[in-house]
């Protein structure tokens, strides 16, 4: 109860503090960043707020590996350049940041560099973390330096050459960086602005919803049109699409059950987001109501429903879909429903849910194959869970049940082949 | 719990009025473990009784801190095996304990195996290192921890009963080659390494062929085991 009330109160106290220094300090905040007064010791309620700005930035989800001291670094992270391995942030001196001024951390947040000067590799995720305010970056930091240190050298990237030269970065950043603290919309309510300064910034949302080009950017033009997440074979649905993610027809409550508890009436979270909402949404409160309304008003690009050029022709998945209604009548209806209502929340509903009809069938395929848990959270500690089905039915048998279940009961998906399935299986289960 | 039916309660009232569907009896989800382990139970058998496919183990009547290590291993990728680390990435451990003690609490009858032809003489050699040990590469009688019947021990020690040859080769393996890890000190990982390939062989053939009995996990508060075993803390000190 205490925790619980203690993080309203600090969700609150966050909301018109950061959006007073968005709106009225950036200037100030600058002239103030180039002042070097020694510095008192944080105060109590600095680091408690850092500790919730760091939660809202997931950067336990990088920089710590599971089971190990926080934010002591060497989390492996694959790309399609080499594998990453995110640093010690811990206070030590010697490995960690401990050497560091909060002037050396705000830069690093702001303009992607380090203190040393050397260009950061676009996966920590400062085309979003620019967006940051001063005071909040100051307040990151207070909390970075009040966790306990470790002494753990970070581990070497392992890339690729040509990426292992950092100097290449300066054509990267060209392209896809843009600096800068967030402005504010004055055509928009202090909420939505709350929300697109959390969803832009510290959410750094846009590092999947946003698709990822063969260098590694994600074009302004094209924020939050979803993707296909590299080597986590995983697709970002978009979020101005009704036909996705897009949440233009989502009431409010649902959207914040998705972020916050892990599972709504409208679907649950899975994959990398359910990493989200465990690391970070479940711990924000009013902050998760802002992000919703910002999400809500994101553009659609499509009206809901309005793609009948990409209807599946029925003669083509006839027999699939004979074969899936059965599959589909032994394994799922149980939970389900037959008529793929669900019973909510816990159990999604299939019909008209977005997640299912996407154009990409990636996760529909994964979710037969894999099952899962939504998140264990402070609104849903105890979750209930789908099987992993990759054990009891083959490559044709889920890529039938699959077509079924994205052509039944008006849902709009494309059918989908045994190979899709199979490509799934072995990057995913072996 | 009271946290629980207030969730579901809140989600019914939204369900009532929301235009998607309308909520009937048969749409409530029991508000039991049992209904939240579904999840396990495709591939580890109802009430977690254990299957025909070797690679699924029983997990009912297992040592609660025992089934509650692995689950806490699979989730932190301690020991590794991509379905289980999948599925349990992101749960809390007050929930993995709740899971743990559910399958503990079970005693289904055991699954009827069919036989398979073993050579006597290495289910002889298996016997002699499971009762005996090997004394001189320090490896202790598998009995000494796992209990006399090799019905397990609590809180954190498994029964070996039940498991089938190519499962119990599979772990020894895992073991040795770091892809499954216990608690530090990791007394397995020491015994595992140490024995040969016939050796894990033998001892796999034998526990195999063993009959399944109704040997629960034994309560010895304060035995010292002959080796240090971070998943078994011991009290009065380490040996």
């Amino acid at each position: 109860m205490n925790p619980r009330s203690l993080l309203r109160k600090l969700a609150l106290a966050a909301v018109p503090v950061g959006l007073a220094v968005a709106a009225w300090v950036p200037l100030q905040a600058q002239t103030t960043a180039q002042t070097n007064a020694p510095k008192p010791p944080a105060q109590a309620s600095v680091v408690e707020r850092g500790r919730y700005l760091a939660q809202a930035g997931d950067c336990i989800a990088c920089h710590t590996v599971p089971g190990a001291k926080i934010f002591s670094g060497n989390r492996a992270m694959p790309t399609p350049f080499g594998t990453l391995y995110a640093p010690n942030i811990t206070p030590d001196r010697a490995t960690g940041i401990g050497s560091w001024s909060a002037d050396d951390f705000y830069n690093m947040m702001h303009t992607g560099r380090s203190p040393k000067g050397y260009l950061l590799y676009p996966a920590m995720p400062f085309a979003s973390y620019t967006r940051v305010t001063r005071a909040d970056s100051d307040a990151i930091f207070a909390y970075l330096r009040s966790v306990p240190p470790v002494r753990q050298a970070s581990r070497e990237h392992d890339l690729r050459f040509p990426y292992n030269n950092r100097s290449l970065l300066l054509g990267w950043r060209t392209l896809y960086f843009q600096e800068g603290e967030y402005q504010p919309d004055r055509s928009k309510s202090a909420e939505w602005n709350r929300g697109a300064y959390l969803v832009q910034g510290l959410g750094h949302c846009a590092m999947c919803h946003t698709p990822i080009n063969a260098l590694g950017g994600s074009s302004q033009e094209k924020a939050f049109q979803g993707g296909l997440i590299p080597m986590q074979n995983w697709y970002a649905p978009s979020l101005t699409s009704n036909r996705e993610a897009g949440l233009g027809n989502w009431a409010l409550q649902d959207i914040v059950d998705l972020l916050q508890k892990g599972v709504s009436n409208r679907g649950t979270v899975y994959g990398p987001m359910a990493e989200v909402t465990f690391n970070s949404l479940q711990f924000m409160n009013d902050d998760v109501h802002a992000m919703a309304v910002y999400l809500k008003s994101l553009p659609a690009d499509q009206g809901p429903e309005s793609d009948p050029g990409q209807a599946p022709l029925r003669a083509d998945v006839g027999q699939a879909y004979t074969e899936g209604s059965r599959i589909y009548a032994a394994r799922c209806a149980t939970c389900h429903g037959a008529e793929g209502r669900g019973k909510l929340p816990h159990y999604p509903p299939l019909a008209r849910n977005q997640s299912i009809g996407m154009s990409s069938a990636v996760n529909p395929i994964r979710m037969v194959l894999n099952g899962g848990y939504p998140p264990g959270t402070r609104r849903n500690p105890m979750p209930y869970g789908m099987p992993p089905f990759a054990q009891d039915l083959n490559d044709n048998e889920i890529a039938s049940v699959v077509t079924f279940i994205r052509t039944a009961w008006g849902n709009r998906g494309a059918p989908v082949t045994a190979r899709e399935v199979n490509q799934l299986r072995s990057a995913t289960v072996e | 719990m009271k946290i629980i039916l207030g969730i579901i309660g809140f989600g019914s009232t939204l369900l009532a009025g929301s235009a998607h569907a309308q909520a009937t009896a048969a749409d409530r989800i029991p508000d039991t473990m049992e209904a939240r382990i579904q999840a396990c139970t495709g591939c580890h058998g109802a009430q977690g009784r254990g299957v025909e496919n070797v690679y699924f183990p029983r997990l009912a009547g297992k040592p609660a801190g025992y089934l509650y290590n692995q689950l806490v291993a699979f989730r932190d990728g301690r020991r590794k095996y991509v379905p289980m680390n999948y599925l349990l990435a992101y749960l809390p451990d007050a929930y993995l304990m709740r899971m743990a003690e559910h399958f503990a609490s079970l005693n289904p009858p055991p699954l009827v195996q069919p036989k398979v032809a073993r050579s006597p003489d290495q289910v002889r050699a298996g016997q002699r290192i499971v009762t005996q040990g090997i004394a001189a590469k320090k490896i202790p009688a598998c009995v000494t921890c796992h209990g006399t019947e090799l019905g397990g021990r609590e809180p954190g020690i498994p029964g070996l009963l039940g498991l089938r040859a190519d499962y119990v080769s599979a772990q020894l393996g895992a073991w040795r080659f770091g892809v499954r890890t216990a608690l530090a000190p990791d007394c397995m990982q020491f015994i595992a390494s140490s024995l040969s390939e016939p050796e894990v062989a033998a001892v796999s053939a034998y526990l195999a062929s063993l009959p399944v009995t109704a040997a629960r996990p034994v309560r010895q508060p304060g035995l010292r085991l002959p080796l240090a075993c971070g998943s078994q803390p011991q009290q009065g000190g380490q040996p």
